[in-house]
């Protein structure tokens, strides 16, 4: 059921896990977070907390200096798949909204790669959901990393410790 | 028709981003079509597409283990996924 909200009481507000304003966008240009938060809280119409992850490029990986990432996906499935991990965190905790961007592509070390931004009434659920989000898509949406440095060019390998953060959700009882 | 599409690290193993196949018995399931594949491209796909990690999905969903396909399915071989 929607919340009354002391804020801005002539506002809709989006029943949870219903009215969740839910976005994907897969592209090769870089973004603005700020931009893109005050997007989330127009969304969100202005409530409550927003919770937001930025992951940047490394300038070395697993000792190695890395010049130049390349980023390939499977159109289609990439949007379908992140859009389930959205729409998993939204029936989990009460959310507004809830966005991804991933670049792909050509990126530069120190770039801007990823950003999930969560909008809540309460900070609790803001949290978790975000980190919830960036922990799934780490290990289900369909990207591929291959760095390119001073050694040569190698695909990125999964990492045993990424699966294990996303599978310590199954234990957790929604918040 | 089935419409099989390679990523990443398969693709250029394979040095083949996809392919299409008509659809027929003998491609009825993912494991036929997988076989199917073998027969096509020889050891070196069978030893690429055989590796344990990889991943399999039919119309742009995981799936685990076997399942049956339809004309016009969508299927694509991928190693492990490393975004974000």
């Amino acid at each position: 059921m929607a919340m009354k909200s002391p804020f801005s009481p002539l506002l809709p507000v989006a029943e949870p896990g219903v009215g969740t304003v839910l976005a994907v966008s897969v592209q090769a240009d870089d973004f603005d977070v700020a931009a893109l938060q005050r997007g989330l809280l127009a969304g969100a119409h202005a409530e409550g907390a927003v919770a937001c992850f930025t992951g940047y490029v490394r300038a070395a990986n697993a000792g190695q200096a890395v010049s130049v990432m390349e980023l390939e996906h499977y159109p289609g499935m990439t949007e379908r798949s992140i859009r389930g991990i959205l729409e998993q965190a939204s029936a989990r905790w009460q959310l507004l909204a809830a966005s991804v961007v991933h670049r792909v592509g050509r990126l530069q070390a120190g770039d801007q790669i990823v950003w999930v931004g969560v909008a809540s009434a309460h900070r609790e659920a803001a949290f978790s959901a975000c980190e919830f989000i960036m922990d799934f898509l780490k290990n289900e949406a369909p990207f591929w990393k291959k760095e390119l440095g001073p050694r040569g060019a190698h695909w990125v390998e999964a990492r045993a410790q990424d699966r294990a953060r996303a599978a310590r959700w199954d234990d957790d009882k929604p918040v | 028709m089935l419409t099989v599409l390679f990523f990443a690290r398969i693709r250029e193993e394979l040095d083949c981003p996809g392919l299409e196949l008509p659809w027929g018995e003998t491609v009825a399931d993912l494991d036929l079509l997988q076989a199917r594949l073998y027969t096509r491209g020889g050891a070196r796909w069978q030893e690429v597409l055989g590796a344990s990690n990889v991943i399999r999905a039919v119309n742009q969903a995981v799936v685990t283990g076997n399942v049956g396909l339809r004309d016009g399915d969508e299927i694509a071989f991928f190693p492990p996924v490393t975004g974000g």
